[in-house]
C-alpha cells in the first residue's frame, strides 16, 4: 500500500490532534439520556425551596416559621438560628469575604436568602415557603456605587462595622472593599502631562448573567452511619468545592464527594459556592435523607453571581502620529454585598492589567475601587477569565476614541500600535510577559477578507446621503486574551495554586481511562482530551475514557473556567501522554532486544530505527506491562502529572463588525461578522468552531441587550427571560470564523484555549461598530446595551 | 394539599396511567413519576423551550400545560425517537453538524425540529430560524442548529448527506 495511504488510514483511526473528531459526549444528550443534576433521584430524596427576602435592605425583627413546619409534608425550616451552633449561617467567599449563608438579622440585597424549607416534593415546599412570616423593617437602599461611597451612605455591611483592613488592604470608608492599584503612576502621570494629544472616556460595563440554560443546583446525602458526605453540584470547580466544604463542615475531605454531573451550561455562573448548596448539606445531615435543592430562573438571575459591573474611566496619551505613550485607567467595581469575585486571591481585579492589550504601549497605571452596594453578590467572569472582558473592552474602545480624535482610520491606529512580532517575549508595562503573538498578519487577513476599503467607501457614501434611513457602523478589535490561570506563583485560590492534573491508566487490552481535575460543561472534554492523548502516546482515541468531575475518583485539579481547561489540564494530558509513552518505548525496547535510543516511535507504534519491518505497536506494548517488563520496572503503564504553568497563555484575535441602525427606530441589523481567531495549536476544529459561535452569540447578547438594572429601591429588573435579553435564533447572526496558528511556544502542544476570546473579542467590536455608526456626528461612545430604545434615544439626542 | 386524579395518555407508543394534583404541571410528572428526564427546565415560564414534547401533533412547552390536560392525548418525547437502536435523522444530524454543546437544549431542539419537518420537510435556513425562535440555546449560537436540521431534512428526504466538518479536514498525512 502506498505510505502516504497507509498514513492516513493510521492518522485516521487514531482520532488525533487536528481532526473534527465527533464528540463522545452526544450519544446521551442526543437521546434525552443526559445527567443533570435535577435528573439525580435517591431513594427517599427531599425537595427544599429558599425563602428570600422582597427588601434590597432591612432589618430581620423576627422570622416565624410555625406554620410553615406543620404544613403536611415539611421536615424542615432552616433559618440563621439554626445554622449558627454549626457556625454555617456565614461562609468564606472566594475572594476573602464574608457572605451570609441564611441573613443573619438583616438584608442587604432583594433576594437574599433568608430560610430554607425542606418537603417530600417541590409543591409541598413551595406552599410552605409562603407560610414562612418574616417580620422585616426597611432600611435606605443603595444600589449606585457612587452614592454608596458618600460620608453618609447606609451601611451595607454592619457586620464588618471598624474593620479598616479588608482582605485587600486598607478601606477607606465603610462601603469601601479594597483598592488595587498596578504599574508605575509617576511615569504615567509625567507622559501624560508631556503629551501631544490626550483623550478621556467614561463607559460602564452593565451588571449581566451568565444565564447558562440550566440553572444551579445541588443534591446533598450524607450517610450518617459511614459518616460519608455526598453532593451532586453543577460545580465548575468540584475539588475547589470539596475543600470548602471541608472547611466549613469539618469533615474531612477524605469522607466528601462532590460530583458535576453533566452541567447545562457555566459561562462563569458554577463556579461559586452559594447558600442553597450549603443548607442542603446541612439539611441533608440534619435529616439523614437526601436533600435536592433547584434554584428557579429568576433565583438564578438575581442571586447566583452576576458578571461585571465596571464603571470605568479611560485615558490614553499619544503623539500626533496615533502612536500610544501611556494608559491610565480608573474603576469603580460595583460588587454587591459580599465580595464574592471569583479571583485569584492576589488579583482583586483578576487580570485587568491585561488592558494594554495588544498593542506597544510604554507606560500605564490602573487603580480599581471594590464597592458594596444592596445588589446581589457574584463578579464572576462571564465566559472570560477574570476580568479580561472588562479590560479588552476598555483599550478597545480607548483606541477607537484616540483614532477619532486624530481622524485615523480605525485599522490604521491599530496597525501603528501593535507589539510586533519579533517582540515577544514581551514584557507589558503592568507586569505581565505575553509569550506570543502576530496581530499584523491576522488583521490584514480579516481586512482582505471583507472588503474593507469598499466597506468604508460605502459607509462614505451613505454619510454623504441625507436620505439614507440608516447609519452604517464598522467595527475593529484585535484583541489580546489572557487564559490558562495560572502559575502558581502568582494565582492560587483559597491558598491552592491553580495547577491542573491528569491521570491516564493503560488497560493491559491496549485500552486507557484519563481522568483530570477539569468538568466539561459542554466544551468537549470527552473528545477532545482523548485526541490529546491519541497524538502523544499512539492510543486511538476511539480508546479512550476520558472521566472527570467526580473528586473521589479524578486527580486535584482546580477545574473549568478561565478557559484554563486547554491551558493547563490539557498540558498536564500531554505530559502524562507523554510519560506513558516514554514507558512504553523502554517496553518496547525490551520487546525487540534494542536500546531505547534505537527506537522511534511512530504515530501508535515504536519502530527500530532502519529497520521498520521491526516493531512493537501500542496495544502490543501495553500487554507486555502486565506480564514481560524490563529487569527492574514496575508493572503496569500508568502516568499521573500536575502541571502548574510557568506563564499564562495569550489567544488573540482580529475581529470587524459591520451594522446598519435605523435611524428612527434604533433597530440594528448586524449585517456581517467576521471572526479570525488564533488559539494556537487547535486540537479539533469542529469544537473551535462551535466554541466560537457560541462565545460570539453570548458577546451579542451582552452588547445588544444584556443587563440586570435596579430602581432605586434596590429592585431587580432583569430577573426573568421576559427581561433578560437571551437572543433566539432569530435575532442571532450569521458568524463567519476564520483562523491563524501561533502556538503558545511554553505549552507542551502549543495550545492557548479558545472558547472564550469570542466573548471578550466581540463585545468591544459590536461597541465599535455601534459608535463608529455616529462618529460622523461626534459621538465617541455611548453605553451598552444596544437595545433599540437605548439606541433610537442617542439617534434623538443627536437631532437624528 | 388537594385531591388527586389520575390522568391515561400515550407515552411514546406506551399507554401510561398516571395519579397526580390537578395543579400538577406535565414536565413535573414525566420527569419525577415517568423517569422521563430528557425534557429539562430552563425556565418553568415558557420563554426557553427545554421542555418541549410533541402532543398531538403540536409543539408543546410542557411547563405550560396541566398534567391533566393531556387525558386520551399522544405524547412524543425524545424518549421516543430511536428506534431500535437506530437514531431519527435529527439526532444523526446534531451530532454531525456539532449542533449542541451542554446537551441542555437538546430534546426541545429536536423535538421541535422534528414537528418542523412533519409540517415542512424542505425549509429554508429563513423558515427554520422562524420555527425554532420558541427554543433558547446559549452554547451554540444556533449557526449549527440549523445545519443539523437541514442536514436531518436532506436525509428524510432520501438524498445523501455529508457532514460539513469531514474528520481530516485540516490534516495531511
Ligand atoms: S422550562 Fe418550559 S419553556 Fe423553559
Ligand atoms: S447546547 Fe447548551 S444550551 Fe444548547
Amino acid at each position: 500500500m502506498d505510505q502516504n495511504v497507509e498514513n492516513h488510514e493510521r492518522l485516521e483511526k487514531l482520532e488525533g490532534i487536528g481532526c473534527s473528531r465527533k464528540r463522545r459526549e452526544d450519544p446521551r444528550f442526543i437521546q434525552g439520556k443526559g445527567n443533570y443534576v435535577d435528573d439525580i433521584k435517591l431513594p427517599g430524596m427531599l425537595f427544599a425551596v429558599m425563602v428570600r427576602s422582597p427588601y434590597a435592605h432591612a432589618k430581620i425583627k423576627s422570622i416565624d416559621t410555625t406554620k410553615a413546619k406543620a404544613h403536611p409534608g415539611v421536615h424542615a425550616v432552616l433559618t440563621a438560628d439554626d445554622l449558627k451552633p454549626l457556625k454555617l449561617h456565614w461562609m468564606p467567599t472566594l475572594a476573602g469575604d464574608v457572605q451570609a449563608v441564611l441573613a443573619d438579622g438583616y438584608v442587604s440585597f432583594q433576594n437574599q436568602e433568608v430560610a430554607f424549607v425542606v418537603a417530600d416534593d417541590r409543591y409541598v415546599a413551595a406552599d410552605a415557603a409562603e407560610l414562612v412570616e418574616v417580620d422585616y423593617e426597611e432600611l435606605p437602599v443603595v444600589v449606585d456605587p457612587f452614592k454608596a461611597l458618600l460620608p453618609d451612605a447606609p451601611v451595607i455591611r454592619p457586620d464588618l462595622d471598624g474593620k479598616n483592613v479588608g482582605a485587600h488592604g486598607a478601606r477607606k470608608h465603610h462601603n469601601h472593599i479594597f483598592n488595587w492599584q498596578i504599574g508605575d503612576k509617576d511615569k504615567t502621570d509625567r507622559a501624560f502631562s508631556d503629551a501631544e494629544v490626550t483623550v478621556a472616556q467614561d463607559m460602564h460595563y452593565p451588571r449581566v448573567h451568565p444565564c447558562p440554560l440550566e440553572t444551579c443546583g445541588s443534591v446533598a446525602s450524607y450517610d450518617a452511619i459511614r459518616g460519608d458526605l455526598t453532593v451532586w453540584i453543577t460545580s465548575q470547580a468540584p475539588h475547589v468545592v470539596r475543600t470548602v466544604v471541608g472547611l466549613l463542615s469539618s469533615i474531612p475531605e477524605s469522607k466528601i464527594r462532590i460530583i458535576s454531573p453533566d452541567i447545562g451550561g457555566g459561562f462563569g455562573n458554577k463556579v461559586g459556592v452559594y447558600p442553597g448548596y450549603v443548607c442542603a448539606i446541612v439539611a441533608s445531615i440534619v435529616l439523614g435523607r437526601p436533600v435536592k435543592w433547584i434554584e428557579s430562573r429568576s433565583e438564578n438571575l438575581t442571586t447566583t453571581a452576576f458578571a461585571r459591573d465596571y464603571w470605568m474611566s479611560g485615558e490614553l496619551a499619544a503623539d500626533k502620529s496615533g502612536k500610544i505613550k501611556a494608559l491610565r485607567v480608573n474603576v469603580t467595581a460595583d460588587h454587591g454585598a459580599f465580595d464574592a469575585c471569583a479571583d485569584p486571591t492576589k488579583w482583586p481585579a483578576g487580570m485587568f492589567h491585561v488592558c494594554t492589550g495588544s498593542y506597544d504601549i510604554p507606560n500605564a497605571h490602573v487603580s480599581v475601587d471594590g464597592v458594596y452596594t444592596n445588589k446581589f453578590p457574584g463578579g464572576v467572569s462571564y465566559r472570560c477569565s477574570f476580568r479580561v472582558t472588562e479590560a479588552v473592552y476598555l483599550v478597545e474602545r480607548m483606541i477607537d476614541v484616540l483614532a477619532q480624535k486624530l481622524n485615523i482610520d480605525k485599522a490604521e491606529i491599530r496597525k501603528r500600535n501593535f507589539i510586533k512580532y519579533e517582540q515577544f517575549p514581551y514584557l507589558t508595562p503592568l507586569g505581565l510577559e505575553f509569550d506570543s503573538g502576530n496581530y499584523m498578519p491576522a488583521l490584514e487577513k480579516v481586512l482582505e477578507a471583507v472588503d474593507y476599503n469598499a466597506l468604508r467607501a460605502e459607509q462614505a457614501q451613505k454619510r454623504a446621503d441625507p436620505t439614507c434611513p440608516t447609519l452604517m457602523g464598522i467595527g475593529i478589535t484585535t484583541f489580546t486574551e489572557i487564559v490558562g490561570a495560572g502559575p502558581s506563583k502568582s494565582c492560587d485560590i483559597l491558598g491552592i495554586g491553580m495547577f491542573d492534573s491528569c491521570e491516564i491508566r493503560v488497560h493491559p487490552d491496549g485500552s486507557a481511562i484519563a481522568r483530570m481535575g477539569t468538568i466539561s460543561q459542554g466544551q468537549g472534554h470527552q473528545t477532545t482530551y482523548a485526541q490529546i492523548i491519541a497524538s502523544e502516546s499512539g492510543i486511538a482515541a476511539s480508546q479512550i475514557a476520558v472521566e472527570e468531575g467526580d473528586t473521589s475518583t479524578a486527580p486535584y485539579g482546580l477545574g473549568t473556567y478561565g478557559s484554563r481547561s486547554t491551558p493547563v489540564a490539557g498540558a498536564a494530558v500531554a505530559r502524562a501522554s507523554r510519560k506513558i509513552r516514554e514507558k512504553a518505548r523502554k517496553i518496547a525496547a525490551h520487546l525487540l532486544e534494542v536500546s531505547p535510543d534505537d527506537l522511534e516511535f511512530d504515530l501508535d507504534q515504536f519502530k527500530v530505527k532502519g529497520d521498520p519491518a521491526k516493531a512493537k505497536t501500542m496495544k502490543e506494548i501495553a500487554w507486555a506491562a502486565y506480564n514481560n517488563v524490563p529487569d527492574g520496572m514496575e508493572m503496569g503503564l500508568e502516568a499521573v502529572d500536575y502541571y502548574d504553568p510557568p506563564n499564562f497563555t495569550f489567544p488573540f484575535g482580529a475581529y470587524l463588525c459591520v451594522v446598519d441602525v435605523h435611524k428612527k427606530t434604533g433597530e440594528t441589523k448586524v449585517r456581517r461578522f467576521y471572526a479570525l481567531d488564533d488559539c494556537g495549536t487547535r486540537i479539533n476544529p469542529m469544537i473551535i468552531e462551535g466554541q466560537i459561535h457560541g462565545g460570539l452569540t453570548e458577546g451579542f447578547a451582552v452588547a445588544m441587550g444584556q443587563e440586570l438594572p435596579y430602581d432605586e429601591q434596590g429592585n431587580v429588573l432583569g430577573g426573568t427571560l421576559m427581561d433578560y435579553f437571551l437572543p433566539t435564533s432569530m435575532e442571532t447572526p450569521h458568524w463567519e470564523t476564520d483562523f491563524t496558528v501561533t502556538p503558545s511556544p511554553h505549552h507542551p502542544i502549543g495550545a492557548k484555549g479558545v472558547a472564550e476570546s469570542p466573548h471578550v473579542g466581540s463585545i468591544p467590536c459590536f461597541s465599535n461598530a455601534m459608535v463608529d455608526a455616529f462618529a460622523h456626528l461626534g459621538t465617541t461612545h455611548f453605553n451598552m446595551p444596544y437595545n433599540s430604545y437605548r439606541v433610537w434615544q442617542h439617534a434623538k439626542s443627536l437631532g437624528l | 394539599m388537594s385531591k388527586k386524579t389520575i390522568v391515561s395518555f400515550k407515552l411514546n407508543g406506551a399507554a401510561i396511567d398516571v395519579m397526580v394534583e390537578p395543579r400538577e404541571l406535565l414536565i413535573h410528572t414525566l420527569r419525577e413519576k415517568l423517569s422521563i428526564t430528557g425534557p429539562h427546565i430552563g425556565c418553568e415560564t415558557s420563554h426557553c423551550g427545554a421542555c418541549t414534547v410533541d402532543i398531538d401533533g403540536a409543539s408543546v412547552k410542557s411547563c405550560t400545560v396541566l398534567t391533566v390536560q393531556c387525558e386520551g392525548a399522544e405524547l412524543l418525547t425524545i424518549e421516543g425517537f430511536a428506534k431500535g437502536g437506530v437514531l431519527h435523522p435529527l439526532q444523526e444530524g446534531f451530532t454531525q453538524e456539532h449542533g449542541l454543546q451542554c446537551g441542555f437544549c437538546t430534546p426541545g431542539m429536536i423535538t421541535r425540529a422534528y414537528r418542523l419537518l412533519q409540517e415542512n420537510p424542505n425549509p429554508t435556513e429563513e423558515e427554520i430560524r422562524f420555527w425554532m425562535a420558541g427554543n433558547l440555546c446559549r452554547c451554540t449560537g444556533y449557526q449549527n442548529i440549523v445545519k443539523a436540521i437541514q442536514y436531518a431534512a436532506a436525509k428524510m428526504r432520501g438524498e445523501t448527506v455529508t457532514t460539513s466538518h469531514p474528520l481530516m479536514a485540516e490534516i495531511s498525512a
